[in-house]
């Protein structure tokens, strides 16, 4: 189980007023967005349960544009989101649900531009998130590690050829999960690093034989 | 080191420890930095918790609902006035924790603790005792850790988050964090501080999240400023030497227990309780106007 620290507890340090609804909602954004990896023409969002319900008077609306646009969660400009993506030219749409089976603060993020991609995800509170998944594979991303993302043919030897080239920098693995859409087909591996891979190792990677994709980003900001 | 279960774990390793110590050796190991680093950034934190009570005191509005905003103006004024049989220390306490978690409401720059719903309480019992008792900044620093460790060992038993077991886990495990706190800034011992949690905890079984209109106004502003008087009222009893019956960590279970038992109605959705009066509704219907 991943360490509960006492600056998960009195922090972060964040613009107002819901560390669930507002806060949460930025890193959600901004989460989704360093897998998406690139500027997107539109960004359709669906709320779902609580998050729809008190979302708009907890500003969630505005912390999830903020998170696309990049903004920390303390980022007074989060008020003024709205009006940074009328000038980032992206056009914002916004969708509420009412469904039991997802989580109380969950959204999905629905990306459209060079590439389609939907990102879903739950605020659980605190300002904590979690990625649940991306397309149709099911992952849990907390944003509290450098990350890597590939989407590979699923054959035997992938995992070891990644995790060799992750080895030769020395970097730790800190958990590592996998799943695919069916045999022999796409897979999706999710690596939490203790540190980030440097470009000339992600691109050895990218080159190796049967990877499809492959996404990098740091830790969010705690 | 190894990490902390429970509160029965932390009074076995903290009889002879000062809790504190405890905590900064523990999170220095975990986060790999040293205690210097782990003290620089519970400062940091502590610096803008006095700015956003700062700002909020100088700059105060009414909110866009016209529901809060001032509230904190009107306390302050009475006791700045005398008209009060409570001294000043009670005064601040009360006003300092509806202030900061109006400045939540305005979107303005608050810290998290444990929530931004609750961030009035743990800032407010600090930097008021500070002020009326001359406390050094070492020792508020020491307080946060105290404070911070509460909340964490609770944390690891449930989500603090209104929507999902209502603001028990917002308010209530902010005011158990702020009656530790209190506790240590008043000199007491580890027993002290763990019953102070415990008692506040206690008296918040039950509280649910029903804000007015989806916003964090109604009955949240003025609820940072009951639940730092809560805590108060917490520490004082620890201080005697009262303790709680049931200890805290089967308080934490309880309070669990009650919030997946509570009606999704009465956890953040704004459903039922008093997000459904007939004021409640006449007030959403005209914010939706604007």
């Amino acid at each position: 189980m991943k360490y509960i620290s006492i600056f998960d507890i009195i922090g972060p340090s964040m613009i107002g007023p819901s560390s669930s609804h507002t806060a949460g909602a930025v890193r959600l954004g901004l989460l989704a967005s360093k897998i998406y990896g690139k500027k997107p023409s539109k960004v359709k969002f669906t709320l779902y349960n609580s998050f729809a319900k008190t979302g708009k008077g907890h500003g969630t609306d505005k912390g999830l544009i903020g998170g696309i646009l990049g903004f920390t969660v303390e980022d007074p400009d989060i008020r003024n989101a709205y009006s940074f993506a009328e000038k980032n030219n992206i056009i914002i749409e916004f969708l509420s649900k009412d469904d039991s089976s997802r989580h109380p603060n969950a959204v999905d993020i629905e990306f459209s531009g060079d590439e389609k991609l939907i990102v879903s995800g739950n605020s659980i509170g605190g300002g904590e998130i979690e990625i649940t998944s991306i397309d149709d594979y099911k992952t849990s991303l907390r944003g509290d590690y450098a990350t890597l993302i590939l989407v590979h043919k699923d054959q035997p030897g992938m995992i070891s050829k990644i995790t060799g080239i992750i080895q030769q920098a020395g970097i730790n693995i800190a958990a590592l999960n996998c799943e695919r859409k069916e045999r022999g087909e796409e897979a999706l591996m999710s690596i939490f690093l203790d540190s980030s891979l440097p470009p000339d190792l992600l691109n050895e990677i990218e080159k190796l034989s049967g990877i499809y994709a492959v996404k990098s980003f740091d830790a969010l900001k705690r | 080191m190894k990490d902390i279960k429970n509160f029965s774990e932390l009074e076995k390793i903290c009889g002879e420890k000062k809790i504190c110590e405890f905590v900064q050796d523990l999170e220095a190991d975990k986060l790999c930095i040293n205690v210097q680093e782990v003290r620089n950034l519970i400062k940091n934190h502590l610096g803008v918790m006095k700015e956003s009570l700062s700002r909020s005191l100088n700059f105060s509005s009414i909110s866009v609902s016209g529901m809060s905003g001032k509230d904190s103006t009107k306390i302050i004024k009475r006791y700045n006035e005398n008209k009060s049989p409570l001294n000043m220390l009670f005064g601040k306490v009360l006003a300092y924790a509806a202030a900061i978690a109006e400045e939540n409401q305005r979107m303005g720059r608050i810290v998290a603790c444990p929530t931004a719903g609750s961030c009035g309480i743990l800032p407010a019992v600090i930097i008021a005792y500070a002020e009326e008792l001359d406390i050094s900044e070492e020792k508020q620093l020491d307080s946060l850790l105290i404070a911070g460790i509460i909340g964490k060992i609770t944390a690891q038993k449930m989500p603090l988050s209104g929507a999902m077991a209502g603001c028990q886990a917002e308010c209530g495990v902010g005011s158990a964090m702020a009656a530790a706190a209190v506790v240590e800034l008043s000199g007491g011992n580890t027993a002290q501080i763990i019953n102070a949690a415990a008692l506040a905890l206690k008296n918040s079984l039950g509280l649910v999240c029903d804000p007015v209109a989806g916003l964090v106004e109604v009955p949240c502003i003025k609820r940072n400023g009951f639940y730092a008087i809560n805590a108060l009222s917490a520490s004082e009893m620890a201080l005697s030497g009262v303790k709680s019956v049931i200890p805290i960590d089967e308080i934490i279970d309880a309070m669990k227990e009650i919030g997946q038992l509570m009606h999704s109605s009465l956890k953040e959705s704004s459903e039922g309780g008093l997000a459904r009066t007939p004021t409640a509704l006449e007030i959403e219907e005209n914010i939706q106007k604007f």
